[in-house]
């Protein structure tokens, strides 16, 4: 079942600053979370609960290491499809069930389908596309990266 | 590409879904490895410094902290001068992502892809009008595509 788009959710001053402080660099050191609580004001226990409870409301997507897969050996490509409205459920579906595909946008547009797929290695970008254009029946256009100018991927709540 | 043993990917598929929110978080992850918490965060750290890791923190839902508008500007950019002003464009502090991206003609003439987040489309708008103004004559036409519902957000997963 997709996520619609239900607007901002509520979190307090606190949350925000926890919001804030957590997009910079999280520290590599034992007790991590006890040095940014001291940072915050906060106790270690209020963090961490809070924190928790930011990831189960989905104000946070996820805590943890940002791996850029490319680095690693990994590929990723930026994908989109035609999807009428009479198929837009189904082919959803079909797309969503692909492990390799980490995000899903729809868009307003003619291409109005808007995916990113991760593999383990470049040969698995090819594989998917064609995975994919076999389960749905439909053409997928592949964009993948020929430059990055910039990724700063940080938003201040 | 900086050298990974297969140590360090035991790590990456420990840690693509998240720390653990516990107050050793490094030490929880070596204790599933068989690994100190230092060798923990020594590879993280190298991975950090060869880039495999871009940072370590909190990824919000842009749509829950009140960047409920989200356009991917793409724009038509001349060839010899894209790399150029794509530089400019990304250095921009609303752009999150920018990218040069092949054209796919005759249904897609675009080139440089530059995602704006702001808390209303006016916003967005005024700010793809910002873009405009800058690329000027390399420019031979943009569309900006609103997103209207997030099908799935699972974050880059590489298998284990």
């Amino acid at each position: 079942m997709p996520d619609g788009i239900s607007g901002a959710a509520k979190f307090d001053e606190t949350d925000r600053r926890i919001i804030n402080a957590l997009q910079g660099d999280f520290p590599l050191v034992p007790e991590p979370y006890r040095q940014v609580a001291a940072d915050l004001g906060i106790a270690e226990g209020e963090l961490l609960g809070r924190l928790d409870a930011l990831l189960e409301r989905r104000v946070l997507t996820r805590f943890g290491p940002m791996f850029q897969i490319e680095r690693a050996g990994g590929a990723f490509v930026l994908a989109a499809m035609k999807v009428s409205e009479v198929d837009f459920e189904r082919v959803t579906a079909q797309v969503n069930a692909f492990p390799e595909v980490a995000h899903n946008y729809r868009r307003e547009h003619a291409l109005n389908m808007w995916f990113v797929l991760a593999t383990a290695t470049p040969e698995g970008i090819a594989r998917t596309v064609i995975a994919i254009e076999a389960a749905t029946g439909l053409p997928v256009f592949a964009f993948p990266k020929e430059r990055e100018y910039f990724v700063e991927m940080k938003l201040h709540a | 590409m900086p050298e990974l043993d297969a140590l360090d990917r035991r790590l990456i598929v420990a840690t693509q879904a998240g720390l653990p929110r516990v107050s050793r978080p490094y030490d929880a992850i070596g204790g599933e490895l068989g690994i100190g918490g230092e060798e923990v965060i020594a590879r993280l750290r190298r991975m950090l410094e060869t880039g495999v890791i871009r940072r370590i923190g909190a990824v919000p839902n842009h749509y829950a902290i009140g960047y409920t508008a989200n356009g991917m500007s793409v724009w038509d950019v001349a060839d010899e001068r894209i790399d150029e002003l794509g530089a400019k464009v990304g250095a921009l502090a609303f752009v999150t992502h920018c990218y040069r991206r092949p054209r796919r003609l005759p249904d897609w003439p675009y080139n440089l892809f530059a995602m704006v987040h702001s808390r209303s489309r006016d916003e967005v708008a005024a700010r793809v009008a910002e873009i405009e103004i800058l690329l000027g004559d390399a420019c031979r036409g943009h569309d900006v595509l609103y997103s209207t519902a997030i099908l799935k957000k699972t974050g880059l997963r590489i298998a284990g």
